[in-house]
């Protein structure tokens, strides 16, 4: 082997074959836990390309995308190419081999879902010589993830873009009929889409009007942002409090835009950017693990349930929705702070686990026929009445939706205003390191009771809420799932970062509820998501801006003087002003 | 400033006193009020503590695979649940396949070999793969990262599975040579009872052995004494891990395999999350990372849970008593968390953990 430049060096072709058996046990998986079956049933593009399509073929792709990345500094191109060609090939095996064997012994007693309607979607409708052409189709997509990867920025930013954009809209078809619909009429929405999924035409359209897009803003985007950038600072202002304005506004219309069931989406994650909120106190900014947050919610619903039900349906409670929800509030406080009372000496993990008793006990109580005569027992509390102001009835989820925004806006503020607070230091100095926090004067037994107890009101005003708007309280509504649930929304968006809660609940909440194939690998995402986000991003998708650098302070440490107020501070000490 | 303090722990302890006051209380009235109504035989709580050993020593089994990697890594491997499951739901489909072809019941004792060997096959190697992909590259994160990933991969493997298995409830087949009772000393005995408690007996004296006497073992403990005196010494830290991780995977596989001989019911993809949690305690209680002590805490928490009800909380008047079980085990994990940490056993965690 002659060595002429760096770039003709052999490759490396058994790191090319493992790479590529990897992306193809990623296949299998998805394939054998029914994933690409079940997101078959979305089609993105009617009769072309259905999700379970995308997942089955995107996994080769990108297999062969991300091998090119890491060849693309060192070898040709045709080389680099030819290992996309491989690397898709060997993508595509493991399942082909599976689904082979699974025609010689049934494997369906076992495996439910390596089933002939798989064999179907994998062999495009073939029946077993489509395997061969499986296995082609993805080592040529091998090939064009690599091949992307080759092509210089110019071409393959705006292709990628249109072709992301093109399957997201796609995905999304569903949420663009219902709200377009009223707007545009069913015969103008029927051009463009069918029964769900875009016409061919229109995701071709789609593809080509956000590629150019995506070309036109590579090359004129920095001028635009540049303009802006040169308007006096009058006008900027003007701009940004115009832009707020137009976001309050659209905030105050949204049931009206997006109707029923867009609204219900909406007020689920409404009620868990509450619960994340005030969980992300606790975890993101105390560092205090709490898995047994559902017993605030669950204490939250029963007492509401409990105050404002008065036997059988229209019969009068003891009080009103607005009087029961500070009661609801308060009570899941005092439950909060009882809970951290015991759990005060415990870190990290043994806290985690206690806490999770708590939530666990507090199920099985209500479930119990022991408190059954006040709690309903299994079947839980009915006919919980719909709140009333001013002789207006919040009846749905369209009316609700203003509740729950009016308590996520006090639950904003409150949580931006404790994590600038003393408070909030003094929480993220517990969560640094508890010994130091102690010695530096922090009291720790009040500021970690006061992190569970404000902690817990969150949890206690979603719960009120989230049983007057259900109307009824089961307790199969509050399990250990919704506790992960808000822990996940809070570890993907950026733990102690209030946008971060906002996006986390929107996106994990909200998507799997819009995709409903989503629905039934919700934990098995989650629990993915967990794993790879504490590998790789730990500090979430929208961090705090502290949060990041700790978790990152070995890569990317500014030196001293690029922190604001450092020098004058090294200055202070220097000098002994203070 | 110290004043104040003063009154603050004063309040909490005063708090922690008095619960631990009131729960000595309810478990003396409680017990004193069911003895005094006579409700039970002596043959019926005869059968409580039996069926408690067993279940016991089936949660042993599996808090020794907490203990041990609490032991090496210092961390809950929380996902461990799913390991148990993981073997035991996948030797529920060869037990199946063994029943029906009839070598279940003509060979019984090979049957019961070779499904344990599957069960702890599949365990060890789904710990192993869980501390390979989840753990290892977090050896060094801060401490709420590794919990964090276990919880995440505990809910990425149940799910993991229900998609491979399918959502349903399925049961493992009866073995007739474990069906009948047997009498002793004038009490009647279900055999499967026994023998579930002696084959356990026999792979925690294994176990013991393998941690006290082997080569392996002595890595081991030195691993968890301390990690870079024990890699000077030339021990190759990783591989004992990866052990670590297999055995306790493989213990976990085996008590999947009699629980599901002791108990036939409910194989499902979430039939860890219970085992787990009780294991769990069990290997608190027993001071976590303390090998003999995980043993007693899984047998006391057995016991406990099966006689706790009757004798607690039915002589406090609660109805429907059995339906509390869990959250007795619960309020016990809790307990021994607040009150012993450091298990009855072990005494090392004050030195490492607090």
């Amino acid at each position: 082997m002659q060595i002429q430049s760096v770039r003709t060096e052999q490759v490396d072709w058994r790191q090319v074959l493992r790479f590529g058996g990897l992306a193809g046990v990623v296949i299998l998986y998805t394939s054998a836990v029914g994933m690409v079956a079940s997101f078959s049933q979305r089609s993105l593009v009617a009769g072309w390309l259905s999700l379970g399509e995308v997942l089955l073929f995107g996994a080769a792709f990108a297999g062969g995308y991300i091998l090119a990345h890491r060849l693309v500094q060192l070898h040709r191109p045709g080389h680099v190419l030819l290992a996309g060609l491989v690397n898709g090939a060997m993508a595509g095996l493991p399942l082909t081999a599976v689904l082979l064997v699974a025609q010689l012994i049934d494997m369906r007693r076992i495996f439910v879902n390596i089933s002939p309607a798989l064999l179907e979607l994998v062999s495009l409708g073939q029946g077993l010589p489509g395997l061969g052409l499986f296995v082609l189709t993805t080592a040529v997509l091998g090939l064009l993830g690599a091949g992307s990867r080759v092509t210089p920025d110019k071409w393959r930013r705006p292709v990628l873009t249109g072709l992301i954009g093109m399957v997201l809209i796609g995905l999304f078809s569903e949420l663009f009929n219902q709200i377009l619909r009223p707007i545009l009429g069913r015969q103008t929405m029927g051009l463009f889409l069918l029964a769900n999924s875009l016409r061919p035409l229109t995701a071709v359209g789609l593809f080509a009007v956000i590629a150019t897009t995506t070309a036109v803003w590579q090359a004129k985007g920095q001028n635009l942002r540049d303009s802006v950038r040169t308007l006096p600072a009058t006008r900027q202002t003007q701009l940004t409090w115009s832009g707020r304005a137009l976001g309050v506004l659209i905030l105050l219309s949204l049931p009206m835009i997006l109707g029923l069931y867009l609204s219900e989406v909406l007020d689920n994650v409404g009620l868990f950017i509450l619960m994340g909120l005030g969980l992300n106190i606790a975890v993101g900014l105390a560092g205090l693990l709490d898995l047994g947050y559902v017993a605030n919610y669950a204490i939250g619903a029963y007492v509401m349930a409990t105050l404002t039900t008065g036997g059988g349906p229209g019969g009068e409670g003891l009080m009103s929705f607005w009087a029961a929800l500070p009661i609801s509030v308060i009570c899941a406080m005092i439950i909060g702070f009882v809970f951290a009372l015991p759990v005060l000496r415990m870190r990290g993990d043994y806290l985690a686990i206690a806490t999770l008793g708590f939530g666990e006990i507090t199920r099985i109580l209500v479930l119990s026929d022991w408190l059954a005569p006040i709690l309903g027992g299994a079947q839980g509390i009915l006919f919980i009445p719909k709140p009333e102001l001013f002789g207006f009835v919040f009846r749905g989820p369209e009316q609700f939706y203003y509740i729950i925004l009016a308590g996520c806006a006090v639950a904003i503020f409150v949580s931006w205003r404790l994590n600038n607070s003393r408070i909030g230091r003094k929480w993220m100095a517990l969560r640094e390191d508890e010994d130091v926090a102690a010695s530096m004067g922090i009291n720790l037994v009040k500021t970690k009771v006061l992190a569970f107890t404000i902690s817990a009101a969150f949890g206690g005003l979603a719960g009120g809420i989230f049983a007057a708007k259900l109307g009824t309280v089961f307790p199969q509504s509050f399990t250990l799932l919704i506790s992960i649930n808000v822990l996940s929304l809070i570890i993907v968006g950026g733990m102690g970062s209030v946008p971060g809660v906002i996006m986390g609940a929107f996106v994990l909440v909200g998507l799997p509820e819009l995709l409903r194939e989503f629905a039934e690998y919700r934990l098995l995402l989650y629990g993915a998501l967990l794993v790879v986000m504490m590998r790789s991003r730990p500090e979430g998708l929208w961090p705090s801006e502290t949060r990041r650098r700790e978790l990152h302070s070995d890569e990317d440490e500014p030196p001293l003087d690029e922190i604001p107020g450092a020098t004058e501070f090294n200055v202070e000490i220097e000098t002994g002003v203070r | 400033m110290p004043k104040r303090l003063l009154e603050n722990i004063n309040f909490v302890s005063l708090f922690l006193a008095i619960f631990r006051i009131s729960i000595i209380a309810l478990i003396v009235i409680g017990s004193f009020n069911t003895l005094r109504a006579g409700t039970y035989t002596g043959q019926q709580w005869f059968n409580l503590v039996v069926s408690g050993l067993a279940q016991g020593s089936i949660y042993a089994l599996i808090a020794l695979g907490y203990t041990l990697v609490y032991g090496v890594l210092l961390m809950i491997n929380f996902a461990h649940g799913e390991v148990f499951m993981a073997g035991a739901f996948t030797a529920f489909f060869v037990a199946d396949a063994l029943a029906r072809s009839g070598f279940l019941n003509q060979n019984p004792i090979l049957a019961i070999l070779i499904l344990l060997l599957v069960a702890a096959l599949v365990s060890s190697s789904i710990a192993v793969l869980l501390e390979r992909i989840a753990y290892r590259p977090l050896r060094t994160a801060p401490r709420l990262v590794p919990l964090i990933t276990a919880i995440g991969a505990s809910f990425f493997l149940q799910y993991t599975f229900r998609g491979l298995y399918g959502s349903g409830f399925r049961a493992y087949p009866q073995v007739e040579m474990l069906r009948g009772t047997w009498q002793v000393g004038g009490f009647t005995v279900p055999i499967v009872q026994p023998v579930v408690f002696i084959a356990a007996l026999i792979m925690m004296l294994g176990l013991y052995y393998f941690v006290d006497r082997t080569r392996t073992g002595r890595a081991m403990r030195a691993v968890s004494e301390d990690k870079q005196a024990a890699a000077l010494m030339g021990i190759d830290i990783d591989k004992i891990i990866v052990i670590t991780f297999a055995v306790g995977g493989a213990l976990a596989g085996a008590a999947g395999v009699m629980n599901g001989l002791y108990r036939p019911q409910g194989v499902s993809f979430i039939m860890g999350f219970f085992p787990g949690i009780k294991a769990f305690t069990a290997a608190v209680l027993g001071g976590i990372g303390n090998v003999p002590g995980a043993m007693l805490g899984g047998l006391f928490l057995g016991v406990f849970e099966s006689v706790g009800p009757n004798l607690i909380l039915e002589g406090l008047g609660v109805p429907a008593a059995n339906q509390l079980k869990d959250a007795i085990a619960f309020t016990m994990l809790v307990l021994v968390l607040v009150f012993r940490p450091q298990g009855i056993l072990g005494e090392r965690l004050a030195e490492k953990k607090a």
